[in-house]
């Protein structure tokens, strides 16, 4: 027998539930609890495309150190899902806890020798409790909630006060819950001891916020000045767009008049979703819409229509697994090719690469402020795992003191004094043009725009110097994006190295787990986590100054890395891919066995692609 | 060879309209159609309409598809901003463009193969959301930049100019518009400006969702014996079922018919059309017998004209969102941008 795990505030807890039985809400108060007691806790969701049924997880992390990567390896397992008993049992780490409803007995083979088996008779509780079917169900996951508390150490009053939030102002329903609660917890006090994995109160959350990528998106979005959101459903960028309009229903609502200050449409489908963001982008009003890479396959037409025409015009893509229909409810970073490089011929497209709901809210409001400024579309590259999970993250904060930049707009007076107008015209050498909104003087600064080739005052012209001439520009004007996204940061290792790490989006939380452990073990790293591309000139320095650099992100195809090589002329046999796509989050632990073992095995500069499924 | 302008010749004896403009300031560059093209005719009834209505002529906004009449925004209202998008997709750029600024005046210009066949699905949501705009599609049922295919309005049975009989049924369009819910529905032909060019004031002045479906013949592709979308095929079987007269801002009625043959219905704008019935119990505004109409007229290989439905007082997009009685595009910081103040009680809400 393994000697039962012990641990405070350092272990993952996962719950396997049936998809539509109302476990979410208990299990995410579990977590809500855990972070309540100062204990801060990284949280996933694992769910499938169904909506009742199927199998569906939900795994806390708690974590005293403050890690919000996925760890990895299951602690305990809440097995309430007969259909998926043998591989969560399975799941489980040599002296960790399977606890399961223990109300049908279970034949010895459904169980390991070397984990711990606490059984709650959940079922034999709730129904000597409750005779309705549906209250059966719901109060079931409260009680074991209830069990897990006590067995946890969990301060029941915690969960009270969150129960009391809940519900607040419908007393019976708080009080049904209390009972339910109780229920759990006294069965455990009578019956059991508290396990060795215990949470213990802390104060390691401060005033940190828990919130979901896509819903602090969709809040960026609002301070970022959007008045226009055209969308189409699709998982799992549905939450992005619907939080956009809880919150204009909140804030942009005038209180005088009650009318909108924002239009929100559902269209036919992402063709005319972004459609509708080009038309409004073209007459002055910023604009996006939120979707996943299906989405984005169907409107690189129009991607490549507002790079050419120069277009301002934003795009969230939570990025799933792909291709095609993929993996839906799984996450990846595998629209990065896709995405900058959308649509026929040769475009480009600036692209975001927020790390966590943090920067889910700065970068969705300064993406309005690019696209204004480059005058064509910039996507905000989030994922699954951070779009629809809940993170720790730094309180929102916003300078009232800044204002929108729409760029580069001749005015009405400036037509009127006479101020040539020229709408791809390169007036300032940047590669930026000025534009016109429609409708603004009688009988200047109007013009034509269209997909086709045109000369600098925006008349047809298929000549092949006019054309060189504009689309030399708009690599210019490229180059001069470099200057106004998001800078990397650089994370140096505690003494000089020349390897390095390189990675980006929700890579980061459990790199900086890794980053901790490699120097626990005396491995040097400088590691660059890029923000945004085009990649500015700091990734063009950390390229030179290190002989090999793991480039680590969640795809098959190394897609960040052939950006760097494509474009920063980043040397293939320096570059080595650290992969991870099987559709789960990237875990520390995956990071450090595969770069240790390439850095055991082979001397820099290693060529050898680490082709390798996670896990 | 739209970057030719067109020489500034002005005939002494032009009038200018109520803004001081002349015929000329609402026209655009030199048309780059066939001679003879009815897309011609349809930029020049577009001018003739903007003219009469005293629009200024910059608030408006041109938007098109792809194909010949997708082009001819360049050859119209040369002071507007035009836009000529992606095949098929005009009504979602145009829906976008209405929602930034419901100001303008929102003209969408398609064709038979933009609008009826890749566009068929953005035609139809556009049109059931009720975005305030003109819609017209010049319909010729062929397609001429590519020379000559079968367009999804070409008659079943029709023939091609090699020959080639059409064997699919036809779309059509003011059918769809009908069923989709426009809230003006109008058939025309190129070759009747007397007709075309008060659809096009009334549709413009109606604050809804207006559909223009015109007749325009293919002078190179299809105006040929065989043909359902020829000049004289046209002309032969067309229907006119009443006679439009535009009373923007109460003018007095200058034409003169028979007491009993003529209603008027007013817009919400204050607009009055004025009806002259040509088909008995003809009733522009009952939205059901219309369509039955249609059905048994197109049955009878007749093409019924006019303007064959009208609500008079529609809503639209905006109103449906509740939007702000002001340009989306005009709002400032202040109005749009919450401030610290409220990102700190959301950070309490989630803690």
């Amino acid at each position: 027998m393994t000697a039962p795990l012990a641990a405070i505030n350092d272990f993952v807890v996962k719950f396997a539930n049936v998809n539509g039985s109302g476990s979410a809400s208990a299990n995410s108060m579990f977590a809500k609890a855990v972070l309540r007691m100062g204990v801060p806790v990284a949280v996933r969701n694992i769910f499938p495309s169904n909506i009742q049924g199927l199998p569906t997880w939900f795994e806390v992390r708690v974590t005293g150190e403050g890690h919000l990567g996925r760890r990895g390896g299951v602690d305990m397992m809440v097995a309430m899902n007969p259909q998926t008993w043998d591989r969560d049992v399975a799941e489980i780490e040599p002296g960790g806890y399977l606890f399961y409803d223990s109300t049908k007995p279970m034949p010895p083979s459904k169980f390991r020798p070397d984990i711990n088996v606490i059984g709650v008779p959940l079922t034999a509780i709730c129904n000597a409790a409750y005779t309705v079917a549906r209250e059966r169900q719901l109060f079931k996951n409260i009680i074991y909630v209830g069990a897990l508390a006590a067995l946890l150490g969990i301060e029941i009053e915690v969960i009270e006060q969150l129960l009391a939030e809940q519900f607040e102002g419908r007393e019976r329903l708080i009080k049904a819950n209390y009972d339910a609660l109780h229920m759990g917890r006294d069965w455990v006090k009578d019956n059991m001891a508290p396990l060795g994995l215990q949470v213990r109160r802390a104060d390691a959350v401060g005033d940190r916020i828990f919130i979901e990528g896509n819903q602090a998106a969709g809040l960026g979005a609002v301070y970022g000045g959007a008045t226009v959101c055209a969308w189409y459903p699709i998982t799992p960028s549905t939450s992005l767009a619907e939080a956009f309009t809880s919150y204009c229903q909140e804030l942009r609502v005038d209180p005088e008049s009650g009318k909108a200050n924002f239009a929100i449409v559902q269209a036919e489908d992402e063709i005319a979703s972004i459609g509708m963001v080009i038309g409004a982008g073209w007459n002055g009003a910023r604009a996006f819409t939120a979707t996943s890479g299906p989405g984005v396959s169907l409107m690189t037409e129009f991607i490549g229509l507002s790079y050419f025409a120069e277009i301002p015009a934003v795009i969230f893509d939570v990025q799933r697994g792909g291709p095609s229909t993929g993996m839906p409810t799984r996450t990846q970073q595998a629209d990065l090719i896709g995405a900058a490089y959308a649509s026929h011929g040769d475009t480009k497209h600036p692209m975001l690469l927020p790390m966590d709901p943090g920067e889910c809210f700065t970068f969705a409001a300064q993406a309005f402020d690019l696209a204004d400024r480059l005058q064509t579309t910039v996507f905000v590259m989030l994922d699954l795992d951070m779009g629809m999970n809940e993170w720790l993250t730094e309180p929102f904060k916003w300078d009232d003191s800044r204002r929108m930049d729409r760029g580069k707009v001749m005015t009405h007076d400036e037509l009127e004094a006479g101020r040539d107008f020229g709408r791809y015209l390169d007036v300032d050498g940047d590669g930026i043009p000025y534009r016109t909104y429609p409708g603004v003087h009688p009988t200047r600064g109007g013009y034509f725009t269209r997909g086709t080739s045109r000369n600098p005052y925006a008349r047809y012209s298929e000549e092949g110097s006019v054309y060189v001439d504009n689309v030399q520009r708009l690599l210019r004007k490229f180059e001069t994006a470099k200057s106004f996204v998001p800078a990397p940061e650089l994370r140096p290792a505690s003494a000089p190295t020349r390897e390095g790490v390189i990675y980006y989006g929700s890579t980061g939380p459990a790199m900086h787990e890794a980053l901790g452990l490699f120097e626990r073990q005396g491995r040097r790293l400088d590691a660059l986590r890029i923000r945004a591309f085009p990649f500015s000139s700091e990734v063009d320095d950390f390229l030179a100054s290190h002989d090999r650099i793991f480039v680590v992100e969640q795809n098959r195809d190394a897609q960040l890395r052939t950006l760097l090589m494509a474009e920063n002329g980043g040397d293939p046999d320096r570059l080595v891919p650290i992969l991870h796509f099987d559709g789960t989050p990237i875990t520390a632990r995956f990071i450090v066995s595969s770069i240790s073992s390439l850095m055991d095995a082979t001397q820099p500069p290693g060529s050898r692609p680490l082709r390798e499924a996670a896990e | 060879m739209t970057y030719i302008a067109k020489p500034k010749l002005h005939h002494p004896a032009l009038t200018p309209n109520a803004l001081g403009y002349l015929r000329r300031d609402y026209e655009g560059s030199v048309s780059t159609l066939c001679a003879g093209c009815g897309h011609d005719s349809i930029s020049a009834a577009i001018i003739q309409a903007a003219y009469e209505l005293d629009l200024p002529p910059h608030r408006v906004a041109k938007l098109s598809g792809i194909g010949c009449s997708s082009k001819t925004p360049d050859y119209f209202l040369g002071n507007s901003h035009g836009f000529n998008t992606v095949h098929g997709r005009m009504p979602s750029v145009l829906t976008g463009a209405n929602l930034a600024n419901h100001e303008l005046i929102y003209l969408g210009v398609s064709g038979d193969g933009d609008s009826a066949s890749i566009g068929l699905g953005q035609f139809a949501h556009a049109i059931r959301r009720g975005v305030n705009m003109t819609y017209i599609v010049e319909n010729n049922g062929v397609y001429g930049l590519t020379k000559g295919q079968f367009s999804a309005t070409s008659d079943r049975g029709s023939k091609s100019k090699k020959g080639v009989v059409n064997h699919d049924a036809a779309i059509d369009m003011v059918s769809l518009a009908l069923q989709l819910g426009a809230t003006f529905v109008a058939r025309s032909f190129s070759g009747d400006k007397a007709q075309l060019v008060p659809l096009i004031k009334a549709a413009i002045r109606h604050p809804g969702p207006a559909f223009i479906d015109t007749l325009s013949p293919c002078v190179q592709f299809n105006n040929h014996a065989g043909s359902s979308k020829s000049y004289d095929y046209v002309r032969e079987h067309n229907e006119a079922v009443n006679r439009l007269d535009v009373i923007a801002d109460r003018k007095p009625i200058e034409v003169d018919y028979e007491p009993g043959t003529t209603i008027s219905v007013t817009q919400h704008d204050g607009s009055v059309l004025s009806l002259h019935k040509l088909a008995e119990h003809y009733d522009a505004t009952d939205r059901i017998a219309a369509m039955a109409y249609l059905a048994e007229r197109q049955a009878e290989g007749e093409i019924v004209t006019g303007l064959l439905y009208v609500n008079p007082d529609p809503g639209d997009l905006h109103g449906a969102l509740g939007t702000t009685g002001r340009p989306l595009n005009s709002l400032s910081d202040a109005e749009l941008v919450p401030g610290q103040a409220a990102l700190d009680r959301i950070n309490a809400g989630l803690r």
